[in-house]
């Protein structure tokens, strides 16, 4: 397998009139051919604006170091032309809220051909025949009458699958899904991620799956990142990662997901509250909120080591293990 | 669609009635009349002149008399300009408005959506302050001191120049008359154009169907004006509505400063005059713009923005 992405010590910060916030903490991920990646974490734990770097797509005022290798460039230093010529082409993004994700004001099958039209000069004849061959591979019923309506005549699930149909016209290397299901009924979410599923089988694009959802992942992904505080706190295969949670905040999140085959009685939550990014805590982030804290964990950051193939984890509890 | 249409168009009769009979009532709530002068007529006279307008009759009377005309289409003898219907004073004045009224609007919208846009897509840096300075200062100086300061500087300080141009008169609409007034009008509604269109574009820009139409690889250019230009569009057309009312239908300040015949000194003066048919010939007119150029806004919503659809 090769590598389609790779992410090299990615620091985002935005400039406001509060103080830098910092989003995005030394994150390095890779992405291989054909793979899906789950990235997880909780409202602002820098899972999105990790790859809204990627598609150059962060606010003004972000500032980013690092590096983000695609396809032999750099997209941190390229510029907006070469950045065109990836995104829609190379590498494609959909949104976690279909409802305002497309042009309210232009018909869908305009929205969809004008990628064709744009990266491949096609004419709009033949843009829109691609269009409608492209909506009907994500399934979506009745393509042709649909293909001049406006999104608000369309549900929430049909809007996504124009969505997942217009990232995949150029058929992409790489497709980035946002918090695709998020927004959606729980029964259309399941239809959506088979379709994600399915796309990457047939067409062998590399998914990278954002989202707070561990169920999600634990159906679509092959290898999952775990953040937490603008950082990656553990990452792995996903069925090892699922059987064996290493980091403290892992183990929490999936004791937080309510679980078929068992009675429940509480819902179990994490204590204390998600990080303030303008003023994260010394030593490592989790610490107020981990019931393993030492003294060590206030003080010192533990550094993300890898300790299997592809495992690694940001944590000092196994050291403190070891020297007890 | 054609349905709506007839249907505003029908709604528009007794909206227009409404007006007319507020204003009918209200004009004859202010004390004095018509024929009041400084120096009182003799009463012999005044009664008769008040019985040759008809105003000896019961209000009610007069009122119903006057919806009998207006039906017919006689808006009734102006009360001051003798010999004149309110027919041919309007007939008179109101080309000359709209003349000037359509070349402001034109202005405005070529001056004042490219110079919003333009600021918008540069938010914050020095030529979107200096547009949005300039433009602030548009707003707030009064329009009776930028009359009589461009008649100062074009009539003359440039008076020897190519630049000199006439600070008065209509000329029969001769171009060079028109450049002075046209821009004092304009002017205030340029910048209020260009700040609607910044906000409204900065605002659309920030959009998830943008970010979208980014992610698509489009180009910026292509991106501003097929996705966002549009939808940013509206609240424009909201307030360029009832402006265009107020541009079509002149302005007092602007026709005393250049000497214009136009129809925008007789709100004014008709009303100082109880000169009640002028009064109501003019307010009929303007309610109808605003009917007819509401009904317009409306129908452009629908282009704007498909989910506004009329049945």
């Amino acid at each position: 397998m090769s590598t389609v992405l790779e992410i090299n010590h990615l620091t985002v910060s935005f400039d406001t009139p509060d103080g830098a916030v910092q989003a995005v903490n030394d994150v390095s991920l890779l992405v291989e051919e054909g793979e899906c990646v789950g990235l997880v974490g909780e409202s602002g734990s820098g899972k999105s604006q990790t790859f809204m770097a990627a598609m150059g797509l962060l606010a003004d005022n972000a500032t980013v170091s690092g590096a983000i290798h695609f396809e032999g460039s750099n997209l941190l230093t390229a510029n907006e032309k070469e950045l065109n010529k990836l995104r829609g082409e190379r590498i494609a993004m959909i949104f976690q809220d279909p409802m305002t994700s497309l042009t309210p004001h232009m018909k869908i099958g305009r929205q969809l051909a004008e990628v064709l039209i744009e990266h491949r000069g096609v004419g709009k004849a033949e843009a829109r025949k691609q269009a409608r061959a492209m909506l009907e591979r994500v399934h979506f019923p009745e393509a042709e009458r649909r293909l001049d309506m406006y999104p608000h005549e369309l549900s929430g699930g049909l809007r996504q699958r124009v969505m997942i149909a217009m990232a995949l016209m150029c058929e992409p290397a790489m497709l980035i899904a946002d918090e695709p299901t998020t927004a959606l009924d729980v029964t259309v979410q399941a239809q959506i991620l088979d379709l994600l599923m399915e796309i990457k089988d047939s067409l062998g694009t590399a998914i990278v799956l954002i989202t707070h959802d561990l169920g999600v992942v634990a159906g679509l992904a092959d290898r999952v990142a775990v953040m937490y505080g603008g950082r990656i706190v553990e990452k792995g295969a996903v069925a090892d990662m699922f059987e064996s949670p290493a980091h403290p905040y892992t183990q929490g999140l999936l004791a937080c997901t309510p679980r078929l085959d068992e009675d429940i009685t509480a819902l179990v939550t994490i204590p204390g509250q998600p990080p303030n990014a303008q003023s994260l805590p010394g030593g490592c982030s989790f610490h107020p909120r981990c019931t393993y804290v030492t003294e060590r964990c206030k003080a010192e950051r533990p550094i993300l080591e890898t300790t299997a193939k592809y495992r690694a984890k940001a944590c000092h509890l196994d050291a403190l293990e070891a020297a007890e | 669609m054609w349905a709506y249409f007839t249907r505003r168009v029908l709604i528009a009769i007794p909206t227009l009635w409404v007006v007319i009979t507020v204003a009918f009532f209200l004009m004859r709530l202010a004390p004095g009349g018509p024929f009041d002068q400084e120096a009182p007529l003799p009463p012999e006279i005044m009664a008769n002149l008040k019985a040759a307008y008809g105003l000896d009759q019961p209000l009610w009377w007069q009122y119903l008399n006057y919806l009998g005309g207006l039906l017919q289409g006689d808006f009734g003898p102006s009360f001051k300009y003798k010999d004149f219907t309110v027919t041919e004073l309007i007939g008179q004045g109101f080309p000359v408005s709209i003349q000037n009224g359509v070349a402001a609007l034109t202005l405005t919208i070529l001056i004042g959506i490219p110079l919003g846009a333009m600021a918008a897509l540069r938010q914050n840096s020095s030529a979107d302050h200096a547009a949005m300075t300039v433009a602030m200062t548009g707003i707030v100086i009064p329009n009776f001191v930028v009359g009589p300061l461009l008649a100062l500087v074009f009539g003359i300080w440039l008076k020897e120049t190519v630049f000199a141009l006439p600070v008065g008169g209509w000329n029969n609409g001769a171009f060079e008359n028109r450049i002075l007034p046209v821009i004092c009008l304009a002017l205030p509604f340029i910048a209020y154009v260009a700040r609607i269109t910044r906000a409204s574009l900065i605002e659309t820009l920030r959009t998830n169907y943008v970010r979208t139409a980014r992610a698509k690889g489009l180009p910026f250019r292509m991106v501003v004006l097929r996705h966002a230009f549009k939808t940013a569009m509206i609240p424009v057309v909201t307030y360029l509505g009832p402006a265009t009312v107020f541009l079509l239908t002149g302005s007092m300040v602007i026709e005393t400063i250049f000497s214009l015949p136009g129809i925008g000194r007789y709100f004014v003066q008709g009303a100082l005059n109880r000169d009640y048919t002028l009064v109501m010939g003019v307010t009929i007119l303007a309610a109808s713009l605003v009917i007819f150029l509401n009904l317009f806004v409306d129908l452009a919503y629908a282009w704007l923005d498909p989910k506004v659809r009329y049945e």
